[in-house]
This record gives C-alpha cells, sequence and structure tokens, in this order.
C-alpha cells in the first residue's frame, strides 16, 4: 500500500515508529499528483520545493522526540486562506498573483504542529459556487467519474482526498462548501460551529457565515484536524472564547439512547431516490446501534436559499469591495481612478461572482435595504430559533448533505437557480451556526457517492462525532476508493 | 432652549447651524490593530495587514477607544448605551483600503447629550444627537506635475469620534465658541489633542436659512474642509450670506456639498445630493456588538475631571474672580492648574490671574511654549507678587522681574539683587533725584506752577528715569508735590 492511501492516524504510528519518514509520505502524495492531477486539476499551486523543507522540518521534530499529531503529514490547504510566501489565489483572476505576506490563524496552528503543505487547492472563485466550475484557473473533476463535478466551492479540497493527493484538507464553508463536495467524492468533511476556528487570514466571502473545517478520508482524521485549528484567536472577534474538547474522546462512545431528529422538511417529494433510500438506510443503522429517532420539523427550511442568497451576497458585496487595482492583485489600465476601478473589476472577476456583488449590492441598497437585507436577518433569526426548538429534544440532526450524487460538468453552470439549489440542505445549518458533518452512507448506481448530513447543537461537534463514527465503523462506505 | 434668534438679512432671516466634528482620538494604538497613531511618521510605516485590509485580515476593537469615547459622552451629558454596534459604510477611495469604513450607524457609543456657550454674555445650552467610533482613512498624495497620486496609510485606523450636534446653532460666533468648547472638553478628558490644523479636529457645518419666524426649516447645505478656528466662523458666514443672496434673487438652495477655499474665502459646490453616495451602512459581522457594564460606566464617571464650566463656576465663587476671567482661565486645564497653584503659593488669585492672562499668555504666545513646559514656575509668581506687597518691587520693575523669571528660571528675588531692582525708598536719595529734576527742567516747573498739570507726569517721568525706574512712585508723586508746593 502507498503512504499517500493512508490517514492521519495510520501515518501517526508509522512515523512515531520511525517505520517512515515524512518526506517518504511526501514522495508518495507527489508521484500520485504526477499520475492523476492532469485530470482530477485538484490543485491551484503545488509548492514542492516548500514541501520539501517542510517535510525535513517534521522529521527534525520527529528525531527531538516531540511530534504533534500533523506533524510530517501532507495536508493540502483551500486557496483561500492566506499562506505567508505562498501564492493565494482564492480562484480568482483578481489574486492570481497575490502573495500573502502574513499566515492564516487556522495553518499558524498547523505549522506549529509541523504539518507538511503540499499545496494550495482548487475552488469556485471566491468560494462561490456547488462545482468548482467558476474557478478562473481550471474546474476540478470527480474522482469518482472525471466527467462529473467534485462539488464546491472547495472541491479541490473533497478531490484532492478523494484521490489520495493528500492526506487531507482544510476547505471553508460557507453554505455548504465543505459538505457538499465532501459528499459528492465521498470523504468526511466537517464544517464547524460558527467561531469555533478562527477566519484570521481566510479571504472573505460571506464574513457571518464563513467557516473553516477538515476533509478526511475518515471520521477520526477529521477530529484529530479539527483540534488542531479550533479555538479562540485574540485577531478574530468572532471567534468564541469557548473550552475545546479533545474531539478523538468523543470517537467510539456509546450512541445508545442518542435521539436523532428527522426533519421532515429534508425528505421531499421528488428528491433523488437513490438519495432518499441511502439516507433512509443509514438512520435504521443508527438506530441499529442503540439511537432513538424523533421527528422534528424546522419549519422556515424553505426560506433558507433565498435567505442565504440576500445576506451572502450582501456581505459579499463589501468583502470583496476591496480589490480595486490600488494596492494589490489585478490591475487593468484606464484613463482616470474610476475607469480603471471599473476596467479592473470588469476583467478581474468572473461572472458568478460579479452577479453575486450585484445582487448583494442591490439589497443594501437605501430603499431595498428593509424589504432585503433586513428581512433576510429577520428570517435568518427565525431558522436559527428552529434548530433552538428541535435541539430541545434531539442530540443530533440527520438529513442528506446533498440533493443530488455529483452532477455533470457543465449540467449546471449555465443555470445558477439550479446550481444554488444543491446547497439546498446544507446552507441553513450555516444560518444558524450550528455544526454539520457530511460523510459517507452509500453510493448511486451509477457509483457515485452518497452523503449523510449529521448537525450538531453550537459548539457539540463531539454528539457529531461520536454518531458519526459510530456509523462509519458499523458500515464499509468510508473504505471505496476510486479507480482513476 | 432660550428663545433666541440672530438675524440677517435686514433683520429678515436666521440661520440654522449644526456641527458634524471629528476627533481623533489620543490612543496610543489603531482602532482596530495595533499600529502606532504617532504623527508625521515617514509614510506606510505604521501599518500592518489589518490597517492595509489585505485579504482575509480582521479588525479587533481597541478598549482604550471605547473608553474615551464613553468619557466624552459623559462629560456631554449623553446617554451611554448599554449595546452599541460598528457599521460598514461603503464606498471607493484609493485611501481607504477595504473599500468601506468601520463606522458606527445604527446604535451608536452616545447619545442624547448636550454642552454649554457662552456668547456675548449669552448662554445657550447646544444638543449633541449623538457621538460615534470610526475609523480614520489614509491620505491621498498628489503630488504636482506628475500624472498619478500616492497613498499614505500610516493614519488608516485612527480610532476618531464622530460628535453630531442638533442643530441648534444660530450664528457663526456661536458655532466657533461651539468649537472651542468641544475641543476644550475634549482637552479636559485627554482623549484628544484638539488641533484643527493638524486635522486632529475637524469639523464639518450643515448649514440653511429661513425667515424669521419660520417653523421648518430652510435647505441645508453641507460645508467641508474647515480646517482652523478661524475658518469655522468665517465659512459659516460666507454661507449664510451667499444662501440669502440666492434666495433674495428668487433662486433656490439646493441640497450639496460644498468646499470651503480658505484662500478665496468662498464655498463651492463638490456634489449635489444626486451625486451623493449611498454608503449601504449595514452591521459588520467581523465585529460583536460592544456590550457596556454599568459598571464600567459607573468606573470611567468616577475618574471624569473636573469640567469646564464646574471650574469656571468655582472660580468665580471661590476667588472671586470675574465670569471673563474664570472662563479664560478654565479653557485650558493646564492654565488652570497652573493659577490655582500660585494661589496655593500664597498669590492672591486677582493678581495671579492678571498677570496670567497678560504677561504670561503674551510670552507663551511669543515663542509658541506650553505653559506647563516653562522655567517660570507658578511659586516664583506668587513669591514675586510678594516682593510687590511688601513694596520691595514696583510693579513696574515687576514685569521686567517676570520676563527675567520666564527667561531663566530664576527666582524673583534673585533677579531683583543681582540687576539691583530693588525699590529705592529712602526719601534722601529720591529728595535728590526729585531736586535734580527741578533744577534740570525749569521751563517746565514755571508752566506746572501756572497750572499745566500733566506737566507733573512729565517730572515723575524724568524721576523714574534718572532712578532707572526703582524709586518707589508714591513717594516720588509726594516729595515732588511737597518741594513745588503743590
Amino acid at each position: 500500500m502507498k503512504l499517500n492511501e493512508l490517514t492521519i492516524h495510520e501515518l501517526r504510528k508509522l512515523l512515531d515508529n520511525r517505520e517512515i519518514s515524512p518526506s517518504d509520505i511526501l514522495s508518495d502524495v507527489y508521484n500520485r499528483a504526477d499520475v492523476v492531477e492532469e485530470s482530477i486539476k485538484a490543485y491551484i499551486s503545488i509548492p514542492k520545493d516548500n514541501a520539501a523543507k517542510m517535510a525535513q522540518d517534521a522529521a527534525a521534530i520527529i528525531a527531538s522526540g516531540r511530534p504533534n499529531l500533523l506533524t510530517g503529514i501532507p495536508i493540502a490547504v483551500k486557496d483561500n486562506m492566506c499562506t505567508k510566501g505562498i501564492r493565494t489565489t482564492c480562484g480568482s483572476k483578481m489574486l492570481a498573483n497575490f502573495i500573502p505576506t502574513y499566515e492564516s490563524t487556522a495553518t499558524s496552528k498547523m505549522l506549529r504542529q509541523g504539518y507538511v503543505m503540499t499545496g494550495k487547492l482548487n475552488m469556485d472563485e471566491f468560494a462561490m459556487g456547488s462545482s468548482t466550475e467558476n474557478s478562473a484557473f481550471h474546474t476540478t473533476k470527480n474522482p469518482w467519474n472525471i466527467e462529473c463535478v467534485p462539488g464546491g466551492s472547495s472541491g479541490g479540497s473533497a478531490a484532492a482526498v478523494a484521490a489520495d493527493e493528500c492526506i487531507a484538507a482544510l476547505g471553508s464553508d460557507t453554505g455548504g462548501s465543505i459538505r457538499q463536495p465532501a459528499s459528492l467524492c465521498g470523504v468526511v468533511g466537517m464544517k464547524p460551529t460558527y467561531g469555533l476556528v478562527s477566519r484570521y487570514g481566510l479571504v472573505a466571502f460571506a464574513s457571518s457565515l464563513d467557516q473553516i473545517g477538515p476533509l478526511t478520508k475518515d471520521v477520526t482524521d477529521s477530529a484529530i484536524l479539527l483540534n488542531a485549528i479550533a479555538g479562540h484567536d485574540p485577531l478574530d472577534s468572532t471567534s468564541a472564547p469557548v473550552h475545546v474538547p479533545d474531539f478523538t474522546e468523543s470517537l467510539g462512545k456509546d450512541i445508545k439512547g442518542m435521539k436523532i431528529g428527522i426533519p421532515g422538511e429534508y425528505f421531499i417529494d421528488g428528491m433523488d431516490k437513490e438519495v432518499e433510500a441511502s439516507v433512509k438506510e443509514a438512520i435504521s443503522k443508527l438506530e441499529s446501534l442503540g439511537a432513538v429517532p424523533v421527528e422534528v420539523s424546522l419549519p422556515h427550511t424553505g426560506f433558507a436559499v433565498a435567505t442565504y442568497y440576500l445576506l451572502a451576497t450582501s456581505e459579499a458585496s463589501s468583502n470583496l469591495a476591496r480589490y480595486d487595482g490600488v494596492r494589490y492583485g489585478f490591475r487593468a489600465q484606464g484613463k482616470d481612478l474610476i475607469d480603471m476601478y471599473m476596467n479592473t473589476r470588469a476583467q478581474g472577476f468572473g461572472p458568478e461572482v460579479k452577479r453575486r456583488i450585484m445582487l448583494g449590492t442591490y439589497a443594501l441598497s437605501a430603499g431595498y435595504y428593509d424589504a432585503y437585507y433586513k428581512k433576510a436577518q429577520q428570517v435568518r433569526t427565525l431558522i436559527k430559533q428552529d434548530f433552538d426548538k428541535a435541539f430541545q429534544s434531539v442530540d443530533i440532526i440527520v438529513t442528506p448533505t446533498a440533493p443530488t450524487p455529483a452532477f455533470r460538468v457543465g449540467e449546471k453552470s449555465t443555470d445558477p437557480l439550479q446550481m444554488y439549489l444543491s446547497d439546498i440542505f446544507t446552507i441553513s445549518v450555516n444560518l444558524a451556526g450550528v455544526p454539520a458533518i457530511s460523510l459517507p452512507c452509500g453510493f448511486s448506481s451509477s457509483g457515485l457517492p452518497i452523503g449523510l448530513q449529521i448537525i450538531g447543537k453550537h459548539f457539540d461537534e463531539s454528539s457529531i462525532f461520536s454518531a458519526a463514527y459510530a456509523f462509519e465503523q458499523s458500515t464499509e462506505w468510508h473504505k471505496r476508493r476510486p479507480q482513476i | 432652549m432660550t428663545n433666541y434668534t440672530l438675524t440677517y438679512g435686514n433683520g429678515k432671516y436666521e440661520a440654522v447651524i449644526g456641527l458634524e466634528v471629528h476627533a481623533q482620538m489620543l490612543t496610543e494604538s489603531k482602532i482596530f490593530c495595533g499600529c502606532s497613531t504617532t504623527f508625521g511618521s515617514e509614510p506606510n510605516t505604521q501599518t500592518c495587514p489589518v490597517c492595509e485590509g489585505l485579504p482575509g485580515v480582521l479588525p479587533v476593537l481597541n478598549k482604550k477607544a471605547v473608553e474615551f469615547s464613553i468619557k466624552t459622552g459623559l462629560a456631554m451629558n449623553c446617554r451611554i448605551s448599554r449595546q452599541s454596534r460598528f457599521a460598514r459604510k461603503n464606498y471607493f477611495y484609493p485611501d481607504l483600503p477595504k473599500a468601506y469604513q468601520i463606522s458606527q450607524y445604527e446604535l451608536p457609543i452616545c447619545e442624547g447629550g448636550h454642552i454649554d456657550i457662552t456668547v456675548n454674555g449669552e448662554h445657550r445650552t447646544i444638543g449633541i444627537t449623538r457621538i460615534h467610533m470610526e475609523e480614520d482613512a489614509g491620505k491621498s498624495i498628489h503630488e504636482s506635475g506628475s500624472n498619478y497620486s500616492l497613498v499614505d496609510l500610516n493614519r488608516t485606523g485612527t480610532p476618531l469620534m464622530e460628535i453630531v450636534s442638533e442643530p441648534d446653532l444660530r450664528s457663526p460666533e456661536e458655532a466657533s465658541a461651539y468649537m472651542k468648547k468641544m475641543r476644550t472638553i475634549l482637552r479636559y478628558l485627554g482623549v484628544c489633542d484638539g488641533n484643527m490644523e493638524q486635522g486632529s479636529l475637524r469639523c464639518d457645518a450643515n448649514v440653511s436659512v429661513r425667515p424669521v419666524g419660520a417653523k421648518e426649516f430652510g435647505t441645508r447645505t453641507e460645508l467641508k474642509n474647515i480646517n482652523s478656528f478661524k475658518f469655522v466662523e468665517k465659512a459659516i458666514e460666507y454661507e449664510i450670506k451667499r444662501q440669502i443672496k440666492v434666495i433674495e434673487d428668487g433662486g433656490k438652495i439646493i441640497q450639496e456639498t460644498r468646499l470651503w477655499d480658505s484662500t478665496a474665502g468662498v464655498t463651492n459646490s463638490m456634489r449635489s445630493k444626486e451625486e451623493a453616495h449611498d454608503y449601504r451602512y449595514f452591521p459588520d459581522p467581523d465585529l460583536v456588538p460592544i456590550e457596556v457594564s454599568l459598571e464600567w460606566i459607573d468606573e470611567i464617571k468616577s475618574g471624569l475631571p473636573e469640567l469646564p464650566d464646574k471650574k469656571i463656576n468655582r472660580f468665580m465663587n471661590e476667588y472671586s474672580l470675574p465670569e471673563q476671567d474664570a472662563e479664560m482661565l478654565a479653557s485650558e486645564s493646564a492654565l488652570s492648574d497652573w493659577f490655582e497653584n500660585v494661589v496655593q503659593a500664597g498669590g492672591s488669585p486677582k493678581a495671579a490671574a492678571n498677570w496670567i492672562m497678560g504677561d504670561m499668555t503674551k510670552l507663551l504666545n511669543e515663542d509658541g511654549t506650553a505653559i506647563e513646559d516653562c522655567r517660570l514656575k507658578p511659586s516664583m509668581l506668587a513669591d514675586m507678587l510678594r516682593l510687590i506687597d511688601k513694596g520691595t518691587i514696583s510693579g513696574k520693575i515687576a514685569k521686567t522681574v517676570f520676563e527675567e523669571m520666564y527667561k531663566t528660571g530664576k527666582d524673583a528675588e534673585a533677579i531683583v539683587k543681582e540687576k539691583g531692582l530693588v525699590q529705592i525708598s529712602d526719601s534722601s536719595a529720591i529728595e535728590q533725584a526729585v531736586a535734580d529734576a527741578i533744577n534740570g527742567n525749569p521751563a517746565e516747573v514755571e508752566r506746572l506752577k501756572a497750572g499745566e498739570e500733566k506737566l507733573l507726569g512729565f517730572l515723575v517721568g524724568q524721576i523714574m528715569k534718572s532712578t532707572k525706574g526703582k524709586a518707589n512712585p508714591g513717594m516720588v508723586n509726594e516729595i515732588l508735590k511737597q518741594k513745588l508746593g503743590l
């Protein structure tokens, strides 16, 4: 078996027993990438020299006898997290040559553990999209079927993990951008509670919704990686000053008696039959493990997509205003300042980003603010209250992650509304700020992965991990690998 | 509110003025990052990823800025908001790196206060609508002859308070008095240095005129670029007259922003209401709401210094000073502290006030020294006042002594000794000088005796001259009159 096919916890043992070196793993990872990148295109940048040096540094830490959980582990990073001295493009022409002068908090924490960064991963431009088709560089392909999209916006992250082009990856999730691609690529994707992981250094899309999280090959790695990046950060005012438990301690806990909420709103007429069947089977599996299914209602679910596309775009219209060609990034020529601004933004942003900036600008405009932005904020409160109420009677909520398995490249890219609906089951979670995981729970008849979403209470990732681990250990889905 | 109007245009119009004051807070670091706020450093040396607005950075609120704002709100009789929040004000400009300014919109930190001003003996209360916190922008530098501009981000993120008045001001003089009072209070609190020329205190004025007796406001214009105390009055006065002329000529006032041109002494249209920005304010999702506890408010309140109005009253009561003196001394806490130190060292309050407001102010202004930095210490003035009271020196000589003390930092007694300035009160010495003056000016003596009384002063002058000003003036007068049989 190649080292790149192993998990963090498997490699940890081999590294700590000095059976292998960080460079051995890195070389297997890069050998794999050399073979499959041509068809998968998960990465935007692969700084091999830098990775080689990090592997050497990691070897020194291991030799000193004080390795951390991530020391020497090759992990890839979505290209919207600032990495000092290493190009961070956000999947945009606007930042195609942007080299950050500082390091994001999430990657800083991994650096302190001695991880090895294999490269920066492809994504929809500024994390806006559900297929990576909005990347200014290229579309990433689904390792299970390269005719299909890997999902998005963290499609590069999910595909790289699924294709064994890294051991694990970081993604970011604003409306499902970790969970939906994890579901489509058959890996584990965790969106933590809003405020658990610092956003410092994450290029902002929608500040009140964005959250960094791990994409991994199994639930154990998800807990390990989340342990590494979670925690209060004085550089992020919205990061919560809460005690972060050791999430690996939740793994293996008995889930007998755990109440799992099944929201009727997430099982609707006309939904994909194979997805419905897989998720219902997963619920039966959890029940067989001692969990107690309870019907719950999240009555405002139907408003989630509309609410999200007002709030996320409003925030984005302001967050993306700084890309004006004045200080860094792409600059187009113009006859005067205003002309330069307009040319820069017209040429530097892709169509989806422009669409969202315009939508958000409109929603915040004088005379429309109350009807759109403010109303959406009120509905957001109702959606959050739906979850609060449901969680009074259950410990976790279980739903499908995505309404369908991976769709074909080009299938939805000309119809933004169809594309937006692929996040219909994940968006409410961001609006409510609660944590959720997606893990494999089956395959379609055409061999594409199906994901199960487990949603938890605020800052109760532990219950999610307990349930997810119990499910994973009693199924074989996570062991299937794609043939590329 | 007193029923008070000041009319223009032959008594037909009154002016309505509201001021928006921007005060740079004297915090050591910026409002949302740790960069220094020092003025005058090399361009772009006091910046970091946060104030440069790089992708992915986040603001973290400087608690000191909140404390300073609460302090100011309490001093201006405002309600302090227990919960307040930041909003983004969106607009594109090269010196605004994020393309939005973090400011406050709904829920500012302070609301509903007032400050009192006095103009020509009239006391007026001016309402404060709100005080909110925000970050300053950078500076664009346009080099003449070049086809590019440069941006300095050192100032970006310097904490500002915007203090908005009610439209309660009725004349340029009131606006000026309001600004001066504002400056005094801010300086008392130590939250702003109040320097309009350096831009640490800035003021925009909303000006309109209406027929006397009208209830509704006229259309207003907003004046920008008023960058000195002198221009507060001039710009507003110009604008009032301009608006009246437009109306008298049958025109209409257009709601617009106008720039004060201090060289030409006029205001010029900058942009109309239609061209005004839609700032698309919305709550900043990067910052959590600011929670202010009652305990914190109480703590800040108990740490407030004695404020100018209270001090003026105390000076009038405790030291029997006239209101004008009390106001002048209380205009700067350093000045009033200095004054009180003289009194504490035994100086008479009125004499101390006179010396401070007269010679002292003149000398300080001449060399631009701050009173707290000068060599002349309060106890030295008290000592000098004692020498005058004892008759050791005359009031006239004291002026020389005072100036010497100011320049050298030596005490009065040493200067008097060193320069031989002790007053001559020895009658035989004075008699000799009187005799010399009478003998040396026979013609003038004759005319004086014939009734030309003003020549008495001439002779006294001659005697003082010959004694180098040291003769006791009372004795000179007495002996001279006696010798001439007057």
